[in-house]
């Protein structure tokens, strides 16, 4: 049984470890403070508390090797508990009263939003984790997971190649927030482009925590028996997913007939489902626990020791926070001070190994490289990988398929600017 | 000579509650503008954020208070008026970016450029102008009350009936500014403000200005609320909180004296949502959620209810609580806490804080009025 | 059991007929060895054609290694190319000849599969496998060439159907066999408007995806053959949607009176506005998952009775949680109703703190036994198990509750206690003790609803919050204190939605539902059905 007592115990005794670790002799001086902003209460606990523990996982491993620039680095830990002017007020709180160097948080659009003012004002760096909608490039955020170019794209190609079934007929289904709503844009403008028919594309937006999901597939399955190969691009939510899942096992739907590409389903989703009926469904990240190499199995082997849990999984944003977490450290070593505003500098260019043997690089906008991986959902809750790129996919902080923002890009390292128009050649408009 | 008269009739305290919202008005300024940051009697800026956030919480506790405290009319839907007021505030300062938004659009805000919208949707109409857009912060609050408690108080639905179907009222509206459809920004809501009136929303001195525009309002709050409740008027709504069957019978339009007071409420909390918004720098359809609403209803009940300056003091001390709670090690056990206290005021304190601290002194008097007799 | 002589002689025969078939066919009884070079490129494209040549080699091991393809039990090796399955016992065998293996070599990789090779197993599973002796196998068979519309699986089909005696196969199969003739090109003019006709009768979604797909490439004088059956199809399917919707709501329907039906108790019978009930059947769930946690370790073979297990314990759990919640906290504020509102609401976050610190706060695994997963067709209506079940079981539950509150001592004094508690008193009743057992009894009810919206929601700590506020609307809908309204009141609301949905959109449909219950609630200040008399205006 994995009952979280065990958890608890985990993290306490990983304190009990990291304060023994502090023994290992650092030079001069009280400890460098990192801020940890992860809900651990509401609604988003569920996604977001796994991330503040392997925020303390790498801030450990990283005291034990003997910190950065011969300092300690210390986690302060703030609850906004779901709340988006808390997270305001808890990142002001971590920036002035903490004198954290930076902070690794937020994982909805809106808290980010909810802190930049803050961060823009106290001029503070803040590494963001998540998979988001893109059209943002902000000199004090680094965007550490996937814009839709690297997840969404991709995955349709897929889905339209020989390999993904040929789909001739999609289904764009999301919660009804900004993500899913610009996801989708994103791709019905990309699949018109592409030939597809506006009348084979049915688009359907729910609330969030929708649990009642009988009309829905009974209409996707509806909209797949007109003759074509028929797709679902799921940008549905974290909470409403597993219903979904559930449903669509229960009236049979089959990945061999309409597959569901899910863009915000990884292997913490699953582990609460019975995946069973739901083999061969698809899921595109920039990481998959199931990717063999030395270093993701190194991590899955320490994470699960730091947490007591030899089943706990590993998931897409996790990769994210370590890989933005040593980029953050080398940067600070190559500025050679923790100061805030020269590391911000001396991000761009910094490169960090991935967990999918691959070697992630800083860009100019603050997005950075990835690989796109496509993965099929197998009966143990893990993914297959069936596709990915070649090579690593550049971030796009500014869709190309966007009315509003195909001439924009984010340019921090020669423009000094986040939406410079490359047409009129000014930054802002 | 009125001052004095008004001072008289109020109770120690409330003398002591005004007493403090003054000292507030000109200590918090010097200590943040005046005061060398390296003072100990410095007020750092996130610290007058924060005292702003709980300020306008007090009016919504204040407002609140005046319906249940004083009427009965358990309101589990004030938040709705709040976010009304924030959204209409909100709106004000999206429409002050101008070009200054990521796109550079002249007209619409970012989220709009987004989503492909080409033109201003009605509803935002006028709110480039701070006087519209004040007029609305306590108008489309006051209309949505007026309609709803006109239907509501009408047909005598009270008790948990109306507790309910003003839930219900704030979960709709939750839903509903959800959808990006309506125009309102969606989950994101509005947010990344530059400027109000001219002076920019992040300015130190800005932010003090709008802290001292607060507390003002909370005085100002108070002052009406308390000159209600002190007139006949206000009698009226403790003898309908206490039973409203004999005040009916006795010739008093209840529904009337409710719907005004509801109304009045919703204003008033419509105005806290206001000063809210640009202090926190965001206002999102979460605003909404019932539990905001039931949090609110939580504060007076924890400051003591029917008291006004308990309600004040209840949202402060709840609040505050949340704020040191939710860092550093304490934080994964924090709704312990505040679940806990929750319980612990009900059954230990039903009179609240305020009630509490009344007894307390009440015990002190009548243990010190024997010696002075002797 | 009796089996119908009939039955019997036909399968006897047809299995004679099995048997003598085998050796006459002159099987090779090998797979030829480019399956295994194939496989062993390792690459989708190259994969599909071993299963080509492996599903045509005709070799009788064919259909395991199939499925064992299909499984990820298919192992390979290169130079030299190789490949062995393992059956599900873990033993192993050659994929060309079909031997068993003693001891394979080390360095073996998995044959990858995806959702392109799995449709082309299954389809060619469906070719090989529609004489197979197992019904439920000749109609996955079936399904699977419906669906691979594999011209060459006709004349097997003609077989198969020729021998078919289970009713449901033969609809399957007929169904198969028409979208086979109307999209192959040899089948002659009556021939394909037999297909039709039978396509038409079958009247599913296939049926008409089939027709919809022959359409534009049919020669003229088919299509509007072809046409009137895509209209009869549409209207038969219209008239179903309705069903169709009306059996979506009453399963929403019956699962918000689940959630709500302990509020029922808990609210409408006592007055407790117990903000904590959400929790309550957060509870029942989590006991669900700790059932199945300690089934799966110890005793796997049990699974299927993790949930009538699960019921009681979660009853009792949430009925002691809730007797402590009473005792402790509610038993000094009767009276006070708007109070219980807060204090329950402190309980209710220190409940769901309590099991995010414990069980984490993540989702938790809760499987669907066999009984309560997949679905089967009525009239064309697909009918989930796992919604009828919870349909039942709420009926169940409702009836039980009745009968509780009308036929027992306790129900009685139960009844007695909340209309005049006084009087009760006087009577000899022991108020504390009547007022602990129908709190626990309330409690116990959302345990128990707990165990069945495991089944198709997430089991995080905030499951409660989001049945919490549908509960409130049902019971204040149905008028408090009133069994009956609170059952009226859920299928109405869950129907109301099913219908508005479509049109309105799930969150603008949900929007309006409260719009018209806010509005409603004007026109019936007390509710559906409310109480009247004296009691009522308190």
């Amino acid at each position: 049984m994995s009952l979280s007592r065990r958890h608890f115990l985990g993290t306490a005794a990983a304190g009990a470890a990291s304060l023994a670790a502090s023994r290992v002799s650092f030079a001069q001086g009280a400890p460098i403070k990192i801020g940890i902003l992860h809900s651990l209460s509401g609604t988003m606990a569920i996604s977001e508390t796994t991330l503040k523990d392997v925020m303390l996982m790498l801030i450990e491993d990283q005291n034990r090797k003997g910190g950065v620039l011969g300092r300690r680095l210390e986690a302060v830990v703030a609850d906004p508990a779901s709340n988006w002017p808390l997270f305001a007020e808890k990142a002001r709180e971590l920036i002035s009263r903490d004198q954290v160097s930076a902070v690794f948080g937020c994982w909805t659009s809106v808290s980010r939003k909810s802190v930049l003012p803050v961060f823009k004002e106290l001029n503070n760096i803040l590494f963001y984790p998540v998979q988001y909608e893109g059209e943002e490039s902000e000199r004090n955020v680094f965007y550490t997971g996937a814009a839709p170019n690297q997840q969404a794209i991709p995955a349709v190609d897929y889905l339209m190649s020989k390999d993904g079934g040929e789909a001739k007929r999609w289904v764009l289904a999301g919660t009804d927030y900004v993500y899913p709503r610009t996801t989708n844009k994103i791709l019905e403008a990309y699949l018109l482009s592409k030939g597809v028919a506006p009348a084979d594309i049915m688009i359907n937006y729910t609330p969030f925590g929708h649990s009642d999901w009988q009309t829905i597939v009974a209409d996707i399955k509806r909209f797949g028996s007109a003759g074509k190969k028929t797709a679902v691009v799921s940008t549905i939510n974290g909470d409403a997913n597993v219903p979904f899942y559930k449903e669509l096992g229960n009236q049979g739907i089959k990945a061999t007939d309409i597959p569901v590409v899910a863009f915000s389903v990884g292997e913490e989703e699953l582990a609460g489902i019975d995946t069973k009926p739901l083999v061969g469904h698809l899921a595109a990240w920039n990481y998959f626990q199931s990717v063999k190499n030395p270093a993701n199995e190194a991590f899955i082997k320490r994470w699960q020791e730091f947490t007591r849990n030899p089943r706990r999984v590993t998931n897409d944003p996790m990769e994210a926070h370590y890989i933005g977490f040593n980029m953050w450290v080398k940067a600070v070593e190559k500025a050679g001070t923790f100061d805030p505003d020269k590391v911000i500098d001396a991000l761009p260019g910094i490169t960090a190994p991935n967990l999918t043997g691959g070697v992630s690089e800083m860009l100019p906008n603050h997005h950075i490289t990835k690989p796109v991986l496509i993965g099929e959902v197998r009966d143990d809750g893990q993914f297959d990988v069936v596709w990915q790129t070649s090579g690593l996919v550049p971030g796009d902080a500014w869709s190309k398929h966007l009315e509003g923002s195909k001439d924009l890009i984010g340019d921090w390292v020669t423009r000094k600017c986040g939406n410079f128009n490359t047409v009129t050649n000014r930054c802002g408009s | 000579m009125i001052t004095l008269r008004l001072m008289r009739a109020l109770a120690g305290r409330e003398q002591v509650f005004l007493a403090l919202l003054a000292a507030l008005i000109v200590l918090v300024p010097v200590g943040n503008l005046v005061m060398p940051p390296d003072s100990v009697l410095h007020i750092p800026t996130g610290t007058v954020v924060l005292l702003g956030k709980y300020v306008c919480y007090a009016i919504l506790a204040i407002a609140l208070d005046l319906v249940w405290g004083y009427c009965g009319i358990l309101s589990l839907g004030h938040g709705a008026f709040f976010a009304l007021g924030g959204y209409a505030m909100g709106m004000y300062l999206m429409r002050q970016i101008g070009t200054r938004g990521v796109y550079g659009h002249p007209v619409l805000p970012d989220f709009m450029v987004f989503l492909n919208w080409k033109e201003l949707p009605v509803t935002w109409w006028g709110f480039d102008w701070f006087g519209y857009a004040m007029l609305m912060v306590v108008l489309v609050p006051g209309v949505l009350a007026f309609v709803f408690g006109w239907l509501a108080f009408r047909s005598r639905v009270t008790g948990v009936y109306l507790s309910i179907i003003t839930q219900a009222l704030t979960y709709a509206l939750l839903l509903a500014f959800f959808r990006n459809d309506m125009g309102f920004g969606g989950n994101n809501g509005l947010t990344d403000f530059k400027d109000i009136l001219g002076f920019p929303v992040q300015a130190q001195s800005t932010r003090v200005g709008l802290f001292v525009l607060s507390v003002a309002t909370l005085a100002a709050t108070f002052g009406l609320a308390r000159w209600l409740v002190g007139s006949t008027y206000g009698k009226v709504l403790v003898a309908i909180r206490d039973a409203e069957s004999r005040t009916r019978f006795l010739g008093y339009r209840v529904e009337h004296h409710k719907l005004l007071v509801f109304t009045l409420s919703a204003m008033l909390a419509g105005i806290a949502g206001a000063l809210y918004v640009p202090q926190v720098g965001i206002i999102n359809p979460s605003e909404f959620a019932p539990t905001n609403s039931i949090e609110a209803v939580v504060w007076v009940a924890v400051g003591g209810r029917g008291t006004l300056v308990g309600a004040a003091l209840g949202a402060v001390v709840v609040n505050a609580l949340k704020t040191v709670f939710t860092t550093g090690a304490l934080a994964p056990y924090w709704l312990f806490a505040l679940g806990g206290l929750f319980v612990l005021v009900t059954l230990a304190l039903p009179q609240g804080i305020l009630g509490l601290l009344e007894r307390r002194r009440a015990a002190k008097s009548t243990a010190v009025s024997p010696k002075a007799a002797e | 059991m009796t089996v119908s002589p009939l039955r019997w002689l036909c399968a006897c025969g047809l299995w004679l007929i099995l048997a003598v078939a085998q050796p006459l066919q002159a099987q090779p009884a090998t797979i030829p060895a480019d399956a295994a070079t194939r496989l062993a490129e390792d690459g989708f494209s190259a994969t599909e054609a071993a299963i080509g040549l492996i599903a045509a080699s005709g070799a009788p091991h064919a259909v395991a290694a199939l499925e064992a393809m299909a499984d990820r039990r298919l192992l390979f090796w290169k130079d030299p190319a190789r490949a062995i399955w393992r059956d599900a016992a873990g033993a192993s065998f050659d994929l060309l000849t079909g031997e068993a293996v003693a001891s394979p070599p080390a360095g073996a990789s998995l044959v990858r599969v995806n959702n392109r090779l799995r449709g082309a197993i299954q389809a060619a599973l469906g070719t090989l496998t529609l004489l197979s002796p197992d019904p439920q196998r000749r109609l996955r068979a079936a399904e699977a060439v419906l669906r691979s519309r594999d011209q060459a699986a006709l004349a097997d089909v003609e077989t198969a159907l020729a021998r078919e005696t289970v009713a449901r196969v033969r609809v399957a199969l007929l169904e198969a066999r028409a979208a086979l003739i109307l999209t192959g090109t040899t089948a002659d003019r009556p021939t394909r408007e037999g297909a039709i006709a039978t396509l038409v009768d079958v009247a599913d979604t296939t049926a008409l995806t089939v027709l919809r797909q022959v359409l534009p490439t049919a020669d003229a004088t088919l299509k509007p053959v072809i046409e009137a059956g895509i209209a009869s199809i549409e209207r038969t399917m219209a008239i179903r949607d309705v069903a169709q919707t009306v059996w979506f709501g009453l399963s929403l329907g019956s699962v918000l009176l689940l959630a709500a039906i302990g509020l029922a108790i808990t609210f409408g019978v006592m007055g407790v506005i117990n903000m904590a009930h959400g929790e309550m059947v957060m509870i029942g769930a989590y006991v669900t998952f700790v059932v199945q946690e300690v089934i799966r370790t110890h005793a796997p073979h049990l699974f299927d009775w993790s949930l009538p297990i699960a019921i009681p314990l979660a009853f009792v759990c949430a009925g002691a949680v809730g007797i402590a919640i009473e005792r402790g906290i509610i038993r000094f504020l009767y009276g006070r109703p708007l109070e219980t509102l807060l204090a329950t609401f402190g309980v209710s976050l220190v409940l769901q703190q309590a099991i995010r610190t414990w069980f984490g706060p993540t989702n938790r695994e809760v499987g669907a036994p066999s009984y309560m997963s997949g679905f089967f067709e009525v009239w064309g209506l697909q009918i989930t198990y796992g919604r009828l079940w919870i349909l039942v079981f709420t009926l169940v539950v409702f009836a039980c509750l009745l009968l509780v509150l009308r036929a027992t001592p306790l129900g009685l004094q139960m009844r007695a206690v909340t209309q005049n508690r006084r009087m009760a008193s006087a009577m000899g009743i022991r108020t504390r003790f009547v007022d602990a057992m129908t709190f626990g009894l309330g409690s116990g009810i959302a345990g128990i609803a707990g165990v069945a919206l495991s089944q198709i929601d997430n089991v995080s700590p905030n499951l409660g919050q989001s049945y919490i506020i549908d509960s409130f609307m049902v019971v204040v809908f149905g008028g408090v204190g009133n069994l009956w309204g609170t059952l009226v009141a859920a299928f109405t609301l869950g129907i109301a939605n099913k219908v508005l949905e479509p049109f309105a959109g799930a969150v603008l449909g949900k929007i309006l539902i409260l719009i018209l219950l806010i509005l409603f609630i004007q026109k019936r200040p007390r509710g559906l059905f409310a109480l009247k008399g004296r009691a009522v205006e308190q």
